[in-house]
C-alpha cells in the first residue's frame, strides 16, 4: 500500500537530495575533467610556444603513447603493482585486520589500529625517507632485523619493495571500510551461527563475506583506481632502477608532466581511464556473477 | 535523545565554523587584475596607495631563507621608506613559497597566463625562453623604456646578463650565478698518496686519480659524477654538460642552430660515464636511487667519496659547517677544489683547457603590472649595490655585481676561486623551451651505458629522440 | 537477501575429543598472536626513522638512534612563521571539505539508492574516473582558470569546493552500499507515521549508515590533509597554505632535504590527524547495529 502522495514527495525529495552533490560535481568535476580530456587532443603545454598557440593534433598524442614500448612496460608494471599491493595486499590485510578487530578490545588492539592509521597519514614526502631508511642496503632497518643481511632491496627487488610499501601505506582504508561494513552485520546473525557450531572460518565464508559483497566490490574498485594513479613510488625508487618500477603515473610524469606537456599528459590520463574502466568491468563481472 | 542532539549541535557548530573560516579567508594579497593598456608608463597620482607584490621561491626559516629574510627585513621596509620620501605611498607584500623549482614554475605560469601574478618575481634563467615564447613575459624595455638606462648593467658581465635574456633582449635582472668544478677530499687523497694541490689537466688524470683511490683506499667511492634520470637536471648540469664542453662543443651551437646529436663528442662523454660506472670508479647504485644526490652529499661529508663534481652550492648550502644540511666541521681544511679539465689540454670550447657550466636566476617584471614605474624602481633597487651587499649579509657568495663581488669575496677562497677562475671560463645552458626534454634524453643516455647498453646504441637512441624534439635539420650528427 | 541466510552449512562433529579441541584452540591462539606480532612489527618498524630523526641533530637517510640527541629541531622549525599556522590551515580545509562532502554525499547516496537509475553503479564509477583525472597534474590549467573565473583564487573556499567536487563521487560510491542494505521497512513505517523525507534522512538513514559516514569522514580528512596539488595551484598567500604544501619549505634551494626540519615537521604533521581519528572513533565510533529507536 503506497500512498501516491508519498511517492511524489519522494521523487521531489530525491531531486532535492541530489542537487548539492550534482551542482558541485558538475562545476568542479565534470567541467574541468572534460576540458582536460579535450586538451588531450592538442599539443598544449604550460610554457613555450604551444602555450600561446596550441594546435589540435587529433589522436597523435594517443598513438605516440600507445606506440611507445615504455608504455607497455609501464602498463605491465602497474598491473602487477595494483594486483600485489591493492587487491592482495591492502584488501587482504585490511579485511583480516577488520575481522580480528571485531571482537577484540584492549590496548594492544588500539595500538595496532593506531599504527595502521598512522602509516596512512604520514605525508608522502616523509614516508619516502622512512622507506628508504628501512630498505637501505647497508644500514637499513629491515636488513638489520634479518640478522645484518645486506640485501639491496631497492635495486634487486624494486617492484616487490614498492608492493610491500604500498600495502603498508594503504591498508588503513580497506581496514576502515571493511570494519564499517562488518559493523552493519547484526551480531545476532553471526551469534546464531556460532551457537549452531559454525567455526569462525565458516561464519566468515558463509555469512560475513556474502553479506558485504557489495562493499568488497566497492573497495576493490576504489583502491585499484587509486593505486593505478599513485605517484608515491616515484619518491622511493624514481621509477627505477632502469624502469623496473615505472608505473603509469611515473611514466606520465617522466614523459609529459615533468615538462608540463599538459596535452600529452591529458591524453595518457585518458588512456588510463579506459584501462581502469576495463578493469572495473572485469571486477563487476567477477563479483556479480556469483549472486 | 539529549546526547544525540548535543552531538548534532556540536557537529553543526564545528561545521559552520569551518565553512565560515574558509569563506571569510579572503586573499590578503592584492586581487588579480590585468592591467589596462593605458597604464603603461603611468604612475598613480601622488598620495594614493600603491601595492606591489614580490614573489619568490623562498621562505623565512626554510628554503632560500637568506633571500626571504632579506626581502622581509630589508628590501620592503627600505623601499617603502624611499618611496615615502618621494611622496609616494607604496606598500610591498612578499609572497614566499618554498616548493620544488618545477612547481614554482608552474604556479608562475598559471598566474601569468591569467594575467595576474606578482609585480616582481624570481625566475631561473633557463625558463626565460619558454616563458617568452608563451608570451608570459616581455622584454624589460617594452614594459619600462627607461630600463635600458639603468646604471647597474655596467656592473653585470654580459655573459651573466645573457642568462636572463632571450633573442638578445633583456627580460630581467640577474640575481646571481654559480660555477661547476671538482671537489676532492684531502685526507682521502693523502691516504691514496695523491697531492693536496691536485690539478688534473685531462679526463685521464681524473680517471687515474680515481683508480689510485680505488686501489689504495678501500671503502671509499673514488668518483661521483652525476648520472642517470633519478637525479634529473643535476645530471645534465653537473655531469654531462661540463664533460661535453670539455670535448669542444656546446650542446646547442647558435651559429649553426644545431644541437649535438650522435657525434663523436657525445660518444666521448658516454664512454667516460661507462668507464667510471662499470669499472668500479663510481657507485652506480647512487645514480639509480631516488634520493641519490642527497646520498652523494651525505657520503662526501662522511669522507666516503673521493672526488665529486658539483657547483659552489655544495660548499655554501650542503657541507657548510654553519647551516648546511650535511655540515663538515673541517670543511675549510678537508675539502679541496680544482677546475674541471677539458678532455685533453686545449680541447674544450673556445680552445680552453678548463671548462665550466653556470646557471642562475634573476628577477623579472610582470608585463601585467599596474604600476610599471614603481615596479621597475623596486626591481632595480633590489639589484642595487647596497641591497645586494645587504643580501650577502657578511657571507661570501657570488653575486651578479662585480663591484660587490670584489668587495666581499676576499674572505672565502673557494668563492674567490669561482668568481675569478671559473666564471671567465663558463658556458650557460641553452634557454629553449625544448631544453628540459633534451636534458632528459641526455640523462637517459648517461644511465643506459652502465645499465648494459653499448655507447653507440645509447647515442643512437639519444639522437632519435633529439630528432623528434627539434627536427632533423637542427641536429648535428657525426660519423 | 543474503542477509537472511542464517543456517551454517556444516553440521558440527560432536565426536571430536576434548584434547583435540583444546589443541586446536591453542594453535589458533598462537596463530593469532603470531599474526598480530608480525603485522605489528611490519607497521611499526618502518616508522623508526620518524621516531629517531626529529630528535637527532644530524639525521641521515638511515634509521638509527640519534647520534646527538636534541630537542632543538622543533624550535628551529618554528623559525618559519608559517609552520604552525599551516597545521591550522590543514585542519580548516580538512574539516570544511569533510562537512561539505558528507552533507552532499549522504542525501545523494540515499536518493540514488531509493530512486534506482539503471546503470547507477557504472555512472558513479565514470564520475570516479573523472575525479582521478581532475586530481592529477594534467588538469591544473582547467582547474586554475575555472577557479580564477569564479574569483576564488587565493581563497580557502575555492580549495574546499574543488576538493569536495573531486571527493563526492567516491563518497557516494562508498555510502551507497551502506544505504542499499538498509531495509525499506524502516522508511515505510516512518512514512506511515507521517515523517517527511528530510526527517527520514536525518533520523533513520543517517544513523543507520553511520559506519559508512564515519569511513568517508575519516577518508576525506586524510585525503585533504595530504593534498598538495590543489592548495598549491589555487593559493598564493603563504599564510593560507596547508601543511602538505608548507612541508616543502624545508628543502634547500638546491633541492636537498633538510632532514632535521622535515622529520620534525613530519611528526607534527601526523599527530593532529591521528588525534582526530582517535577522537572520532571514541566519540562516535564506527559501530552501528540494531534497530531504530523512537
Amino acid at each position: 500500500m503506497s500512498d501516491p502522495n508519498a511517492t511524489a514527495l519522494r521523487t521531489r525529495g530525491a531531486v532535492a537530495f541530489l542537487t548539492p552533490a550534482l551542482l558541485l560535481i558538475a562545476v568542479f568535476l565534470v567541467f574541468p575533467a572534460l576540458w582536460t580530456l579535450y586538451l588531450g587532443l592538442t599539443d598544449y603545454r604550460l610554457t613555450g610556444i604551444q602555450a600561446a598557440y596550441p594546435h589540435v593534433i587529433g589522436l597523435n598524442n594517443y598513438t605516440a603513447a600507445l606506440g611507445d614500448p615504455a608504455f607497455a612496460n609501464s602498463l605491465w608494471v602497474t598491473l602487477l603493482y595494483v594486483l600485489g599491493s591493492a587487491v592482495i595486499g591492502q584488501a587482504g590485510l585490511g579485511f583480516a585486520l577488520a575481522w580480528i578487530f571485531r571482537r577484540w578490545r584492549g590496548p594492544a588492539r588500539n595500538a595496532l589500529e593506531v599504527l595502521v592509521i598512522t602509516a596512512w597519514i604520514i605525508p608522502s614526502s616523509v614516508v619516502a625517507f622512512l622507506w628508504i631508511a628501512f630498505l637501505d642496503t647497508r644500514q637499513g632497518t629491515l636488513n638489520a632485523a634479518l640478522g645484518n643481511a645486506a640485501i639491496p632491496w631497492l635495486f634487486s627487488w624494486p617492484l616487490l619493495s614498492i608492493i610491500v610499501f604500498n600495502t603498508w601505506r594503504g591498508t588503513a582504508f580497506s581496514m576502515l571500510l571493511f570494519g564499517g561494513a562488518l559493523n552493519t552485520l547484526p551480531p545476532s546473525h553471526l551469534e546464531t551461527a556460532r551457537l549452531a557450531g559454525a567455526s569462525s572460518w565458516q561464519q566468515l565464508r558463509d555469512i560475513a563475506l556474502p553479506t558485504i559483497r557489495g562493499h568488497i566490490l566497492t573497495n576493490l574498485l576504489l583502491i585499484s583506481l587509486w593505486t593505478f594513479n599513485d605517484f608515491t613510488p616515484y619518491l622511493i625508487t624514481a621509477g627505477g632502477p632502469n624502469f623496473a618500477t615505472d608505473t603509469l603515473p611515473v611514466y606520465i610524469f617522466r614523459n609529459a608532466l615533468i615538462n608540463f606537456q599538459l596535452g600529452y599528459g591529458a591524453a595518457i590520463s585518458a588512456i588510463l581511464l579506459g584501462i581502469n574502466l576495463v578493469i572495473a568491468l572485469i571486477y563487476m563481472r567477477l563479483l556479480r556473477a556469483r549472486s | 535523545m539529549n546526547a544525540k542532539r548535543h552531538v548534532a549541535r556540536m557537529t553543526v557548530l564545528l561545521a559552520t565554523a569551518a565553512l565560515l573560516v574558509t569563506a571569510c579567508s579572503g586573499s590578503s594579497s592584492p586581487p588579480a587584475t590585468s592591467a589596462p593598456a593605458s597604464s603603461a608608463g603611468a604612475s598613480s597620482p601622488a598620495g594614493s596607495p600603491i601595492t606591489l607584490t614580490i614573489a619568490a621561491n623562498a621562505v623565512v626559516g626554510g628554503k632560500s631563507n637568506q633571500e626571504a629574510a632579506w626581502i622581509t627585513n630589508y628590501v620592503i621596509p627600505t623601499f617603502e621608506k624611499q618611496m615615502a620620501a618621494q611622496g609616494e605611498n607604496v606598500t610591498v607584500n612578499f609572497n614566499g613559497t618554498g616548493v620544488a623549482d618545477e612547481q614554482y614554475k608552474a604556479q608562475l605560469a598559471l598566474d601569468l597566463k591569467s594575467g595576474s601574478g606578482a609585480d616582481v618575481f624570481d625566475m631561473d634563467g633557463i625558463w626565460i625562453g619558454e616563458f617568452a615564447q608563451a608570451n608570459y613575459i616581455k622584454p624589460l624595455n617594452q614594459i619600462v623604456p627607461a630600463a635600458d638606462g639603468w646604471d647597474g648593467w655596467a656592473q653585470i658581465t654580459p655573459a651573466v646578463q645573457a642568462n636572463m635574456s632571450y633573442q638578445g633582449q633583456r627580460y630581467g635582472i640577474p640575481s646571481g650565478t654559480d660555477g661547476r668544478f671538482l671537489y676532492f677530499n684531502k685526507s682521502v687523497f693523502a691516504k691514496a698518496g695523491l697531492p693536496a694541490d691536485w690539478q688534473p689537466t685531462s679526463w685521464q688524470d681524473i680517471l687515474t686519480a680515481a683508480q689510485t683511490i680505488k686501489s689504495k683506499v678501500p671503502g671509499v667511492t673514488p668518483l661521483q659524477i652525476d648520472a642517470g634520470t633519478a637525479m634529473g637536471e643535476a645530471t645534465t648540469a653537473q655531469g654531462f654538460l661540463p664533460l661535453l664542453v670539455g670535448t669542444g662543443v656546446k650542446l646547442y651551437d647558435e651559429s649553426t642552430q644545431k644541437w649535438q646529436g650522435n657525434t663523436t663528442q657525445i660518444q666521448d662523454v658516454l664512454n667516460f660515464y661507462k668507464q667510471v660506472y662499470t669499472t668500479g670508479l663510481g657507485d652506480p647504485q647512487i645514480q639509480l636511487a631516488a634520493k641519490g644526490r642527497d646520498q652523494s652529499f651525505q657520503e662526501f661529508s662522511q669522507e666516503k667519496i673521493g672526488i665529486l663534481g658539483e657547483s659552489d652550492y655544495m660548499w655554501r648550502g650542503v657541507i657548510n659547517p654553519t647551516g648546511g644540511v650535511d655540515p663538515m666541521q673541517d670543511r675549510n681544511t678537508e675539502v679541496g677544489w680544482t677546475l674541471m679539465p677539458a678532455m685533453t689540454p686545449g680541447s674544450g670550447v673556445n680552445g680552453q683547457s678548463f671548462v665550466s657550466i653556470s646557471g642562475g636566476g634573476g628577477r623579472v617584471l610582470n608585463p601585467n603590472t599596474k604600476y610599471p614605474k614603481e615596479a621597475w624602481a623596486l626591481l632595480s633597487f633590489m639589484a642595487s649595490k647596497d641591497a645586494v651587499l645587504q643580501y650577502t649579509n657578511g657571507q661570501a657568495q657570488i653575486t651578479q655585481r662585480n663591484d660587490v663581488n670584489s668587495q666581499i669575496l676576499s674572505s672565502d677562497p673557494l668563492l674567490t676561486f669561482v668568481a675569478t677562475k671559473v666564471l671567465p671560463l663558463t658556458v650557460y645552458r641553452p634557454g629553449f623551451a625544448v631544453y628540459p626534454q633534451v636534458s632528459q634524453a641526455l640523462q637517459l643516455a648517461s644511465q643506459e651505458v652502465f645499465a648494459g647498453k653499448s655507447v653507440s646504441d645509447a647515442a643512437t637512441e639519444y639522437n632519435n629522440t633529439l630528432v623528434q624534439l627539434v627536427g632533423a635539420d637542427h641536429v648535428a650528427s657525426g660519423s | 537477501m543474503d542477509r537472511d541466510r542464517l543456517a551454517p552449512t556444516v553440521a558440527p562433529n560432536r565426536e571430536r575429543s576434548e584434547s583435540d579441541l583444546l589443541v586446536r584452540r591453542l594453535l589458533r591462539r598462537i596463530g593469532f598472536y603470531l599474526f598480530v606480532v608480525i603485522v605489528g612489527a611490519y607497521f611499526a618498524l618502518p616508522m623508526l626513522w620518524l621516531v629517531f630523526a626529529p630528535f637527532d641533530a644530524h639525521p641521515t637517510l638511515v634509521a638509527a638512534p640519534p647520534s646527538s640527541f636534541t630537542l632543538g629541531n622543533f624550535p628551529d622549525l618554528l623559525k618559519d612563521p608559517n609552520a604552525l599556522p599551516s597545521l591550522a590551515n590543514s585542519v580548516v580545509l580538512a574539516v570544511a571539505t569533510m562537512v561539505l562532502v558528507v552533507a552532499a554525499a549522504a542525501p545523494a547516496a540515499y536518493a540514488l539508492s531509493r530512486v534506482r537509475i539503471p546503470g547507477r553503479d557504472l555512472l558513479l564509477y565514470v564520475l570516479l574516473l573523472f575525479s582521478s583525472v581532475v586530481t592529477g597534474t594534467a588538469a591544473m590549467v582547467p582547474l586554475f582558470l575555472l577557479v580564477f573565473d569564479l574569483g576564488l583564487i587565493n581563497t580557502q573556499m575555492g580549495v574546499v569546493l574543488v576538493l569536495a567536487g573531486g571527493l563526492i563521487p567516491a563518497g557516494i560510491f562508498i555510502l551507497k552500499d551502506f544505504v542499499d542494505s538498509m531495509p525499506k521497512s524502516y522508511e515505510e513505517s516512518a512514512r506511515v507515521c507521517g515523517a517527511g523525507s528530510l526527517q527520514i534522512l536525518r533520523d533513520i538513514v543517517l544513523p543507520y549508515a553511520r559506519p559508512g559516514l564515519a569511513v568517508i569522514a575519516v577518508w576525506v580528512v586524510v585525503n585533504v590533509w595530504s593534498n598538495f596539488l590543489i592548495p598549491f595551484i589555487l593559493l598564493r598567500d603563504p599564510g593560507l597554505l596547508p601543511a602538505a604544501v608548507v612541508i616543502y619549505n624545508f628543502y634547500t634551494e638546491g633541492g636537498q632535504a633538510n632532514l632535521r626540519l622535515i622529520s620534525s615537521f613530519g611528526l607534527l604533521y601526523s599527530i593532529p590527524v591521528v588525534a582526530m581519528y582517535l577522537f572520532v572513533n571514541r566519540r562516535y565510533g564506527f559501530r552501528f547495529y540494531g534497530g531504530i529507536k523512537g
